[in-house]
């Protein structure tokens, strides 16, 4: 089946920011995202997991050009969206909708939920009047709302709430393709249980397709069909969802998996601490961009110098490690 | 069994708040000690007072409009806090209690350095000249695991990544060594890999310096690998308590049975294939308006007359060790038997 999402060669790069004032020497391009590669079948769910700041939301943004891509090819519904002008694009925002990590931010404090879900059925012309207030009440009743809370304001609401009101908002328009950024780490467990579930029943019912971003594997496992590993603006590891919780090929996969918390006292696992901190995409370190907080017992000095490509180590799973045939 | 570095009773802390929507019971008769040298978890969703018990033994609630009701007791080394003079509470606060807080990023200040930040404790504190205080804050950055100490000392909060930041936190509330450390959601902000970095870190501190944690989290995750007892908080007060290891192996309350299904685990078959991942219906409710009878029974998949009408005492659940050691506030204990949730 042809992918609904297809990405290529995807790069973003910022610009570095001049000290105070504009004066002295610019500051080095930041790489948040360096030649990203993936695709996303019809009804199916990508996992983009990575820590904080290597470019997952860069990533989201880009390929509905809420940013604009320095390289690369997106298409979506068939459709080359990079190419495409500012009508059509328009038109297309209909098919592709995100929802934000924040879910305190994401919200216009002076809107009632039901103007806010009534805006976007407005902007793109869906529904006015008795009809609109009929499909709002049906999206509240889809996100497992009541009614009721048409009335409220977001400081009312829960942070599970406000969520259910950003996806009701995301959906209000009949999207196709879903970037989902960060949908519950904000939220306690049992919520973030409630939110999965919600977007897992959304996706059979509507047959939607989500690129669903997160910092923690074991989120990621319940929902999504495909997993990607980026570190420092690259994909590290791609694979079946299955493959990589079974056998992840990458170091990195291995430690983030590892440093999930296991609510079980009696397990006794191998914890890998990985040290220090991921450094500043503006100085990714040469070679592999991994290798100075790198566990592998056989690092050598070519992971300090050749930066190792992303290759099929295993059918259907990439990973970018020198070592990817010695998994850790 | 030794006498507890921390002993609170029947804690009630209530806010009176505006618009007249009534008090708001964010802490409503909880008791708990802590033993030197422990760590005690403490788990709960957003809202149900974890906070709001740490800082009352820190007495940092602000009254108006919040207040600790008469009869509640807190002790430290047996002195009850909510009596002392405010200047020996200052020489408790921060020397031999300290805390770290939920939000890395808006306590510490982002116009001093990290190092005048650390070093101002052992001034005030310990009396220490500028000097030695400078170089105690560099020894808490190398303790803490900060590479290039003596340059990190004069960098600003700005500067440091969020995990830095909570690194700091730490060598700042340990620099009087502290013999207990209440850590509220210490790594609730931060990557996995951070997690992982600054529990183990934690861990090891605690190794070193044998002070005793309050180790705050809505993550049962986190708890099973760091914490020597779990405390349960619902809606004000302790649902249960009982040792980590009885705890995981027997959760007995009805609401630690759903946090613990909740968690996304590694260790056990993905949600996808049996279709949903447990979680608890519906939400904790305002602290202006808990529930009558069992404060959980609007949640519970076994609720029945009795827990709409009377509220569950704490009742022993038995188990290892002597009475009092497995606690559960549920109606469950006294009916086993309707352990079947409804459909
Ligand atoms: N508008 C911008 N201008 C300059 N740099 C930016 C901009 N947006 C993002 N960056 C930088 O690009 C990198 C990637 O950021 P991005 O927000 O995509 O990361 P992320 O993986 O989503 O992280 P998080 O988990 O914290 O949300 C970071 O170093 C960030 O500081
Ligand atoms: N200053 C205040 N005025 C009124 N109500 C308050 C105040 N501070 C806390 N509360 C209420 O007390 C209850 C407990 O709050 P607390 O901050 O202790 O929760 P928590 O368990 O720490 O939650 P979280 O996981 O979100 O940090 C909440 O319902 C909160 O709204
Ligand atoms: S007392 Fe009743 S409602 Fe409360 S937790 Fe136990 S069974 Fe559920
Ligand atoms: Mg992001
Ligand atoms: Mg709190």
């Amino acid at each position: 089946m042809p992918a609904l999402v297809d990405v290529q060669g995807l790069v973003k790069h910022f610009p570095g920011e001049r000290a105070l004032l504009g004066l002295g020497r610019p500051r080095a391009v930041v790489r948040a995202v360096d030649d990203v590669s993936f695709a996303i079948a019809p009804g199916e769910t990508l996992g983009l997991v990575g820590e904080s700041g290597c470019g997952k939301s860069t990533v989201g943004r880009a390929i509905l050009r809420l940013i604009e891509p320095d390289a690369g090819r997106v298409t979506i519904d068939g459709q080359d969206v990079v190419a495409l002008g500012a009508r059509p694009l328009r038109a297309l925002r209909r098919r592709m909708q995100i929802v934000f990590q924040d879910p305190y931010g994401s919200l216009n404090p002076r809107m009632t939920v039901r103007q806010m879900l009534a805006e976007p059925l407005a902007i793109h012309r869906i529904a006015s009047g008795a009809d609109a207030q009929r499909r709002i009440a049906a999206l509240l009743e889809e996100v497992g709302l009541d009614p009721s809370f048409a009335q409220s304001y977001a400081h009312e609401l829960s942070g599970g709430q406000r969520q259910r009101v950003g996806i009701a908002r995301a959906l209000s328009v009949e999207p196709h393709f879903l970037v989902l950024d960060e949908p519950v780490s904000a939220l306690d467990v049992s919520i973030q249980a409630q939110v999965l579930n919600l977007l897992a029943e959304l996706q059979r019912g509507r047959r939607l397709t989500y690129l669903f971003i997160a910092h923690d594997l074991a989120v990621v496992r319940h929902i999504a069909d495909h997993v990607a590993v980026m570190y420092l603006g690259k994909i590290v590891e791609r694979a079946p969802a299955p493959a990589l919780y079974a056998g992840p090929r990458h170091p990195y996969t291995t430690s983030l998996l590892s440093a999930v918390p296991v609510p079980d006292p009696k397990a006794q696992r191998q914890r890998i601490v990985l040290a220090g901190d991921v450094p500043s995409p503006a100085h990714p370190p040469p070679g592999c961009p991994f290798h100075p907080r790198c566990p592998h017992p056989k690092k050598d000095a070519r992971c300090r110098t050749e930066p190792p490509a992303l290759r099929e180590v295993a059918p259907g799973q990439l990973a970018a490690c020198h070592f990817a045939e010695q998994p850790l | 069994m030794t006498e507890p570095l921390l002993r609170v009773r029947d804690l009630k802390t209530y806010f009176v708040t505006e618009q007249g929507s009534g008090t708001a019971r964010a802490v409503d008769g909880v008791s708990f000690e802590v033993q030197p040298g422990e760590t005690l978890g403490i788990v709960g969703e957003s809202g149900c007072g974890k906070t709001v018990t740490s800082l009352s033994i820190l007495r940092l609630i602000p009254e108006p409009p919040g207040h600790i009701r008469p009869g509640s007791v807190i002790e430290f080394e047996g002195r009850n806090l909510l009596t002392l003079e405010p200047r020996e509470l200052r020489a408790i606060r921060g020397n031999q209690i300290a805390m770290i807080f939920q939000e890395p990023m808006t306590s510490l200040n982002p116009v001093f350095t990290v190092g005048d930040q650390i070093a101002e404790a052992a001034i005030v504190h310990q009396g220490l000249s500028r000097r030695v205080a400078r170089t105690r804050a560099i020894d808490m950055l190398r303790l803490v695991g900060i590479a290039d100490p003596e340059e990190r000392v004069d960098h600003y909060p700005h500067q440091m990544s969020g995990g830095m930041r909570q690194r700091v936190m730490i060598g700042m509330a340990l620099v009087c060594h502290p013999k207990l450390l209440i850590a509220d959601e210490p790594t609730t902000a931060l990557d996995v890999t951070i997690q992982a970095q600054i529990l183990e870190l934690l861990d090891r501190l605690q190794a070193e310096l044998g002070m005793a944690v309050m180790l705050i989290t809505h993550d049962l995750g986190v708890v099973a690998g760091s914490a020597d007892r779990v405390a349960v908080m619902y809606a004000g007060q302790v649902v249960e308590q009982a040792p980590t290891a009885a705890l995981f192996a027997r959760p007995l309350h009805p609401y630690t049975e759903g946090l613990l299904a909740s968690v996304p685990r590694l260790d056990a078959p993905p949600a996808r294939e049996h279709g949903r991942l447990h979680s608890i219906p519906g939400q904790v409710p305002a602290a202006t308006a808990w529930p009558d009878g069992c404060r959980f029974h609007p949640r519970c998949p076994y609720a029945w007359e009795r827990c709409r009408a009377e509220m569950p005492p704490l009742l022993d659940a038995g188990g290892e060790g002597e009475p009092g050691t497995h606690t559960v506030r549920c109606w469950l204990l006294t009916e086993p038997r309707r352990r079947t949730p409804h459909p």
